[in-house]
């Protein structure tokens, strides 16, 4: 557990203060490789700060993170190198509307890779594939569904060759009908070996594939561990609860 | 002489004043288009000093009349031994009014965008001036051409405006004819006439660009 | 202050003509939506200035002999009406046809419906288009200067051939244009506030 080999991110001691909210307030956790983990808890909390933290599209007030042993937020760190090596795939999409579904996939690659025009096509086809949506790569963001979009962002974080991918509650702008699609992609994606950190409160999804489960209140951990042992045998009080009133919500068993 | 001999007959140097309207036209929307496209991003992503006075500028450029503007540019500054033509002084004065309005233009189109995108584009590693120019810029650019189309004919109509510090442009010459003949209304209506026709043409041609150029789902919110 | 009374004549002028003809546009039957928008395309793709000339020649070829300052009110009073007008049909548009037909529904007829519940409502609406037009009409006032109104401009013309400082007189000239329509602006800007209506879109009626 000490030993630093296979620890893709590392995560220490992370504040960060809006105004007089503080909203993280010392996180500190650690992924290894082909990890997925899983972070729950009440809206506010800060999740989504954490994550955008983690690629340092937030600067966290104090704390420290490192991705592969490069520490992420050191100053004199390339972050856009750095973020390259960080998929992230956000809740409202946030696909470019003025470029079709290849273009959005392939644009990292021209103009952050300086890849070929050519050699970048063939890449981000190759990852259109994988999410199931090469029939779709002419299609501007508005002419695709939710469910659609989602994958494509997907796509997008994947072409960068990312060592990390963030899921910042990927499924929640999502209609019932279309989380399972994008559910299926990342549950691919996590048994193809990739690390992941994922904000969701898709509960079937967290218990047949994550490693781990961390719950946030009020900016701090307040328990995490294997998802059988959350949801069996919580230690708090406000696991227990937490996780009875999302189950109730979400519903135990992944969706179709 | 009946109107429309004198029509056909005073046609050729109306038409030659038609072109420096529209050369006039041309040059001061294109100053006005870099110049706004700056004032616009230095409003929005500058630091405080170029953000302030981005926003004063558009503020005094819209609130002033194009008249004193050019009669600030023309006879003004000779007081100072600068001296402009008559041409060139035009240009600047319609380009520097246009940039306020066509800077107010971009505003609202790059503000339409979703913070998200940007957040998106940068979170795949593009840099600030990067994300700008691929994502931004390119979604703006399209949204802003109805706005722009406006701005454009506003131009070309405000460009007569260069009449009064004597540029030879349609105006300038319908004054000039008219002088000889003493036919100033019907000149005049020629010159009106040819006006109307610029802008038919004009936002016609606008409006096939708009549809060349037009994506799925990218329109100007509201 | 020729300027000033040249902005209210051009402004009100340009809301009577204007109100009239976007309901013309709106309720109008089709030869009166075709006069109507004819009118408008007309005024608005003819350069104010050349409005100006064609009114103030215009005038004496036709017989009338009427002053430079009246040609100017009705050449930019009509050109602003057909601005007005626009602004005036967009608000009339967004107002949804449900309160027309619920307006009727109550047995009201065709003009007191548009009198007591669509124009309260699309008025509302057009201050801010109209606080727009209110700039560019105090702005175009400058424009009467062409056909020898003493206005500001000219006003600053005549101090200059005394002065021989026309950097100075101009820019203090621009300035008072600001200072015109900036407060025009914020006092229109107050009055939208203390107009403003809760809930707008779905209010129902007062009382």
């Amino acid at each position: 557990m000490s030993v630093n080999q296979g620890i893709t991110l590392k995560v220490e001691n992370i504040h960060k203060t809006y105004g007089r909210e503080k909203v993280l307030q010392g996180i500190s956790f650690e992924v290894k490789k082909g990890e997925t983990k899983v972070i729950i808890g009440p809206s506010g909390t800060g999740k989504s700060t954490l994550l955008r933290c983690v690629n340092r599209l937030t600067i966290p007030d104090a704390g420290r993170i490192w991705l592969d042993g490069t520490e992420i937020t050191h100053p004199r760190t390339d972050i856009n190198k750095v973020r390259q090596s960080i998929g992230m795939v956000f809740q409202d999409f946030n696909l470019f509307s003025h470029l079709s579904a290849l273009d959005n996939v392939r644009i990292g690659l021209i103009k952050v890779k300086k890849m070929v025009k050519g050699e970048a096509t063939e890449e981000a086809m190759r990852h259109l594939a994988r999410v199931g949506l090469e029939d779709k790569a002419a299609a501007y963001p508005a002419e695709l569904s939710g469910g659609q979009q989602q994958r494509v962002s997907i796509a997008r974080a994947l072409a960068m060759g990312p060592k990390l991918m963030l899921f910042d509650e990927p499924t929640s702008a999502l209609d019932p009908e279309l989380i399972g699609e994008v559910l299926k992609v990342m549950r691919d994606l996590a048994e193809s070996g990739m690390t992941m950190v994922v904000v969701s409160h898709e509960m079937g999804f967290a218990r047949s594939v994550c490693n781990e489960i961390v719950f946030i209140e009020n900016g701090v951990i307040v328990e995490q561990g294997p998802p059988e042992v959350l949801f069996e045998d919580p230690q708090h009080q406000r696991t227990r609860q937490f996780l009875f009133k999302i189950t109730e919500l979400y519903g135990k068993s992944e969706r179709k | 002489m009946n109107f429309f001999e004198l029509t056909y007959d005073i046609l050729p140097a109306l038409l030659k004043g038609t072109v420096v309207t529209l050369e006039l036209t041309a040059c001061s929307i294109s100053l006005g288009f870099v110049l706004g496209i700056a004032l616009a991003l230095g409003r929005l992503y500058g630091n405080r000093p170029i953000s302030a006075f981005s926003s004063g500028y558009i503020q005094f450029f819209r609130g002033t009349p194009l008249l004193v503007q050019l009669f600030i540019l023309y006879y003004g500054l000779p007081r100072y031994d600068i001296r402009l033509s008559s041409f060139v002084a035009g240009i600047l004065g319609l380009g520097l009014n246009s940039a306020a309005y066509q800077a107010e233009y971009f505003r609202g189109a790059i503000q339409s965008i979703s913070r998200g995108q940007m957040m998106a584009a940068r979170a795949i590693g593009m840099s600030r001036f990067k994300t700008i120019m691929n994502i931004i810029l390119p979604q703006a650019l399209r949204i802003v051409i109805p706005s722009w189309s406006n701005e454009l004919i506003y131009t070309l109509k405000y460009s007569s405006v260069a009449y009064m510090i004597a540029a030879p442009e349609l105006m300038a010459q319908g004054k000039f004819i008219a002088a000889e003949n003493f036919r100033y209304f019907e000149v005049f209506l020629v010159v009106a006439f040819i006006y109307l026709v610029a802008v038919l043409i004009v936002s016609r041609a606008l409006n096939v660009v708009e549809k060349r150029v037009r994506i799925p789902g990218l329109q100007m919110a509201q | 202050m020729v300027t000033l009374e040249l902005t209210f004549l051009l402004l009100v002028v340009g809301l009577a003509v204007g109100i009239l003809l976007a309901l013309g546009q709106v309720y109008g039957g089709k030869g009166l939506v075709l006069l109507s928008s004819t009118y408008e395309q007309i005024f608005r793709s003819i350069p104010a200035l050349v409005l100006l000339f064609l009114f103030f020649f215009g005038s004496s070829f036709v017989g009338l002999n009427i002053s430079a300052f009246l040609s100017a009110v009705l050449a930019l009073g009509f050109r602003s009406s057909a601005y007005q007008s626009q602004i005036f049909r967009g608000a009339i548009q967004s107002i949804s046809q449900g309160q027309m037909i619920a307006a009727r529904s109550l047995g009201m007829s065709k003009f007191q419906a548009i009198r007591h519940i669509i124009l309260p409502q699309a008025l509302r609406l057009s201050l801010p288009p109209w606080s727009n037009e209110y700039s560019s009409v105090v702005k175009d006032t400058s424009l009467a200067y062409a056909v020898g109104v003493i206005e500001l401009v000219r006003e600053g013309r005549y101090i200059i051939v005394r002065t021989f400082e026309p950097m100075i007189i101009y820019i203090t000239i621009a300035v008072i244009y600001f200072i015109l329509t900036y407060a025009g602006n914020r006092s229109l800007g107050y009055l939208e506030e203390k107009l403003k209506i809760p809930g707008f879109e779905t209010k129902s009626r007062k009382e």
